[in-house]
């Protein structure tokens, strides 16, 4: 090659590699400028992005607030929930694990399935869980065996207990897991696990139970593992709660009742809730660790419906129990004074139709006083074609019946009093047959017991006290502890002293309706009254071939009903006794009343309420505290 | 005696191995130690902070390349031009028993079991072509070169490796391949119209190609041009690899405090993405500083062929240059999702022995170009 080639070879190379250069530089600049774009113009965002990824985090459930009944004791608590936890990661052979732990703590096929299925589906270092609710027996016999079982660790949570169960199921309600369509923003929600009041004094007072989540950041690398905790806040726990119910007496007047009865025991003084008791109930610790399907059948489906609360929940017409409200009205009205006599013949003429008296032969003569005692219809009768309904539905309103009395469980029904304009806005007229029928409480009207023991609180002290069953929140007592608390009812010391006069002779005179419910002498005396309303008609016909209530069958027969308030002198106690088809108020309900007085007179005294008592709740540990349980969001 | 008297009598007599010592550019060596040691540095925080299991061994690969590169940088380049051919026929050879016996890495059979080593072929084919074409283009006058039957046997030169790296397939390597084989020819004088002829051919039969596939074969160049197609593999890594990249900032999170790389969110952050993990704990900063020791190692490579008095050092030079350059620009370019290529590790910073020795094999050729920049070959046998 020519020196003259050589040298026009490298002029070209030259050029070209200089060309070539120039490329690459350019593609240098290009990825300097992908770099600064990405660091500065994109830095912000992309430092989000890795903050996201990096950063996991997690609520801490705060544990909740505690029941405690008027004496201290806890109706609910929060047990410990003693948890084996398998982690596939630390076993060497899963299964072996399980055959091992099946040999100490029995497992069934399903539950193996399960266990199976949770391993596959989680990552492998995501701890799943055996068994819960283990017996102290069980945790015992895992720990001996410990070194056996790689893999397995043991965990605390907190799962809700009722000491009383199926006691005070109706009054504290029970916890279940929220509804997908709960609306609800609180982040508690998104805890797995997590159990919301789902009906009684554990839902309306949820939010003040359940307390607020804290908050624990992880820092978690790329499979989710937890590298180490970044940040904590903690949550606040729930605050316990003081209902007004005692527990003891609860249980001993659900000791003494039947399928189908209803009892409500207030503090007459400032409408306490001292016993609420509906019988059949459930055992409400069946829906901590899971209600079965068929269970929930069951309950729902029963006729005798176990879940509803009668007390609150139950409509029934008051019958005679309802004659003080007409009383009172009248003597307001002034149609009767409390001299006046009526005389009763048996039964009361009115156009063309006839209303009897219970009592066929008749009372005579009758002034209220011994109107009531006697319970003679056609007093009433009289009394109430002379003011009117709406006069009779205005009084029961003042007395409690047909309103909504507010009590703390939710599902409450303030039941019905029926109105002339009621009846119009149905298309129909309100005839003055109808108003001498709802006379003697019978007719549209559909009050629950828990309203009628309102009545007889508001009628023994003058005072529209409201039920309830609040006591204390946080060891702070609530309004409408004290008798002061609540507003008179307006009406004349005189008409008032006349009805409970006449309810202490029900019981304690000669020829009362309820002489079978007089009060040992040593606890004082009762006032009271019965009450028989009819599930279905009497005919004429029955009637004249001499029917006998006894013979018809059991879903026939009439309700018995009481109301009472006790020491008559200072009251103190109401009640109200509702025996489905228990025949007759004097026969059933007073003697039931009598005996449930008796209990809690017995068990209350001495005769002061007891303060909401800050030591007594705070006395008791709670086993759960300081247990959160730690949940991934 | 004079550098210039040494350097008179190394072009005499070829031989002396001290003067030759004296002749390795220094400053170029100390040049790759340092960016072995960016290497070091990263791949100890991909280690989580130790120099297990990626560091130590990058040190130990890293000495024995530098001893292997100096050996070869003292080896006389004549001979390793008399030797070029054989080289290349080594390298399709070992091509053609990997297609055979090697073994299957992410679909594609890409290396072979040498003892503990694995040798990726297609890595050793590129250099091996290089050497091949510029002794091809050593003796060819312009003239010569503007002779397209003698452009043939190169073309052909060219073809057979890219079609057994494709074959593989490694779309990536081949297409790399095929551009390192262009640089040379370019280089070379092959000329412009040529070279604008081609291309165009290609830009009109690809697409005309690509419709008469069928439907798997598409689906199969997809997913080879655009990894991100599939977002929960590759995509997901360019995803991550671009949040690390963005989220180091200026000055980066600091070292051994990557988020990304060290949560593993980053994927394959010793190999691939080494470069990512770098710029995450050292920030822009650090990534720009370590781009332009790695264009500084490519400008040597173009330093070197300009100063070179014969056209196969060159021609050999230019090819290494251009090599070292397309894995830095794939690989970093991959990283920051500029394009969609993947599988290309940056050499002396990844992990990995195959890249490693490869590179060091090419710079102790490239060195000893260097050395003998003024080595007289025999006359031209025309």
């Amino acid at each position: 090659m020519s020196k003259r080639d050589e040298e026009r070879r490298r002029g070209v190379f030259t050029r070209r590699a200089l060309l070539l250069g120039a490329g690459q530089l350019g593609l240098f600049g290009f990825l300097g400028y992908r770099l600064q774009k990405l660091a500065l113009e994109e830095g912000d965002r992309y430092a989000t992005l890795a903050e996201e990824n990096r950063v996991s985090t997690r609520l801490i459930a705060p544990p909740r607030g505690r029941i405690l009944d008027r004496a201290g004791r806890v109706v609910a608590a929060n047990d410990l929930n003693w948890r084996v936890l398998l982690t596939a990661e630390q076993a060497e052979d899963v299964g072996a694990t399980l055959e091992t732990f099946g040999r100490l703590v029995p497992l069934t096929e399903a539950e193996r399935a399960r266990i199976e299925r949770d391993i596959r589906r989680r990552r492998r270092f995501v701890p799943v869980v055996v068994r819960e609710f283990l017996s102290w027996e069980e945790m015992a016999r895992i720990e001996v065996n410990a070194p056996d079982l790689p893999g397995i660790s043991v965990d605390v949570g907190t799962t809700r207990h009722y000491p009383y169960a199926e006691h005070l199921a109706h009054v504290v309600g029970y916890v279940a897991p929220p509804a997908d369509t709960e609306d609800d923003d609180d982040p508690l929600l998104l805890l797995p696990g997590i159990r919301l009041g789902r009906s009684g004094i554990e839902r309306h007072h949820d939010r003040v139970l359940r307390g607020r989540a804290g908050t624990v950041q992880m820092e978690v690398n790329a499979v989710g593992r937890v590298i180490r905790e970044l940040d904590r806040r903690e949550g606040v726990r729930g605050q316990d709660l003081q209902v007004s119910v005692d527990a003891a007496l609860q249980k001993a007047v659900r000791g003494r009742i039947g399928e189908g009865t209803s009892v409500v025991v207030l503090d007459a003084r400032n409408g306490e809730v001292l016993a609420m008791a509906s019988q059949p109930s459930f055992d409400p610790n069946l829906f901590s660790s899971g209600i079965s399907a068929a269970q929930w059948r069951e309950w729902t489906r029963s006729r005798a419906t176990p879940l509803i609360n009668k007390t609150t929940n139950g409509l029934y017409a008051p019958g005679s129990t309802f004659k003080m409200v007409v009383g009172l009205a009248a003597l307001e009205a002034r149609v009767v004074t409390p001299a006046e006599r009526i005389v009763c013949p048996g039964h009361y003429d009115l156009g063309d139709s006839r209303f009897h008296c219970w009592q066929r032969r008749g009372h005579g003569g009758m002034d209220l006083r011994a109107a009531l005692k006697h319970s003679c219809d056609v007093y009433f009768y009289e009394a109430a074609r002379r003011m009117g309904i709406d006069r009779i539905a205005a009084m029961a309103k003042r007395l409690g019946l047909g309103v909504d009395l507010e009590l703390e469980l939710p599902g409450t029904r303030p039941g019905f009093v029926p109105t002339r304009e009621w009846r119009t806005r149905q298309g129909k007229a309100w005839n003055l047959g109808d108003t001498v029928v709802h006379g003697i409480g019978q007719g549209f009207y559909q009050l629950t017991p828990l309203s009628l023991a309102t009545m007889t609180a508001r009628l023994a002290t003058g005072r529209a006290v409201q039920p309830h069953l609040t006591r204390a929140i946080g060891g702070q007592p609530v309004r409408g502890v004290r008798a002061e608390d609540w507003p008179g009812l307006g009406l004349p010391e005189r008409d008032l002293r006349l009805v409970r006069e006449a309810m202490w002779a029900v019981v304690n005179e000669e020829g009362g309706t309820a002489r079978v419910a007089r009060l040992p002498a040593a606890l004082g005396a009762m006032a009271g009254k019965t009450g028989t309303t009819q599930v279905r008609r009497v005919s004429r016909e029955q009637r004249e071939r001499g029917f006998r209530v006894e013979t018809l069958p059991r879903e026939w027969r009439p309700h018995a009903l009481f109301v009472a308030f006790a020491p008559y002198e200072n009251p103190q106690y109401a009640l109200s006794v509702v025996v489905e088809h228990g025949t007759s108020g004097s026969g059933a309900a007073a003697p039931l009343a009598r005996e449930v007085m008796v209990e809690v007179m017995n068990r209350l005294r001495p005769d002061a309420p007891p303060p909401p008592d800050r030591q007594a709740a705070a006395a008791i540990p709670d086993p759960a505290a300081g247990h959160g349980q730690e949940r991934r969001r | 005696m004079t550098v210039f008297e040494r350097r008179l009598l190394l072009r005499d007599r070829g031989t002396g191995v001290l003067e030759k010592l004296w002749l390795i550019p220094w400053s170029f060596v100390l040049l790759l130690c340092a960016v072995a040691a960016v290497g070091y540095v990263a791949l100890y925080s991909a280690g989580g902070g130790a120099p297990e299991p990626y560091a130590g061994r990058h040190a130990l690969r890293f000495g024995f390349g530098l001893v292997m590169m100096l050996s070869i940088a003292l080896v006389d380049i004549r001979l390793i031009a008399r030797l070029s051919w054989a080289g290349y026929a080594a390298g399709v050879a070992l091509l053609v028993l990997v297609a055979l016996h090697g073994q299957v890495g992410k679909g594609a059979q890409r290396w072979i079991e040498l003892g503990p080593i694995q040798l990726q072929p297609s890595e050793l084919m590129k250099i091996m072509l290089v050497l091949a074409l510029a002794h091809w283009f050593h003796r060819a006058s312009w003239e010569r070169v503007g002779n397209p039957i003698f452009l043939l046997p190169p073309v052909a030169a060219v073809l057979l490796p890219v079609g057994l790296i494709l074959k593989q397939p490694n779309l990536g390597t081949g297409l790399i391949t095929l551009m390192i084989g262009g640089a040379v020819f370019w280089a070379a004088g092959v000329r412009w119209w040529k070279f604008a002829i081609l291309i165009a051919a290609a830009a009109i039969v690809a697409p005309i190609a690509y419709e008469h596939l069928h439907d798997y074969q598409r689906a199969r160049i997809n997913t080879f041009l655009d990894p991100e197609s599939d977002p929960l593999g590759a995509g997901y890594n360019i995803i991550q690899s671009k949040i690390a990249l963005g989220s180091g900032g200026i000055w980066g999170k600091g070292f051994l405090q990557g988020t990304q790389g060290h949560l593993n969110f980053l994927p394959e952050k010793q190999t691939d993405f080494i470069f990512t993990m770098l710029a995450e704990e050292f920030g822009l900063v650090g990534a720009a500083g370590t781009l332009a020791l790695l264009a500084l190692v490519v400008f040597f490579a173009l330093a070197v062929a300009l100063r070179c008095r014969h056209q196969y050092g060159r021609l050999v030079a230019i090819g290494l240059g251009v090599n070292y350059f397309m894995y830095v620009f794939v690989n970093i370019a991959m990283v920051t999702g500029s394009i969609p290529v993947g599988g290309v590790p940056l050499p002396l910073i990844s992990h990995g022995g195959s890249a490693m020795l490869t590179s060091m094999l090419g710079f102790g050729l490239l060195i000893s170009v260097h050395v003998h920049r003024d080595a007289e070959f025999g006359a031209a046998r025309e």
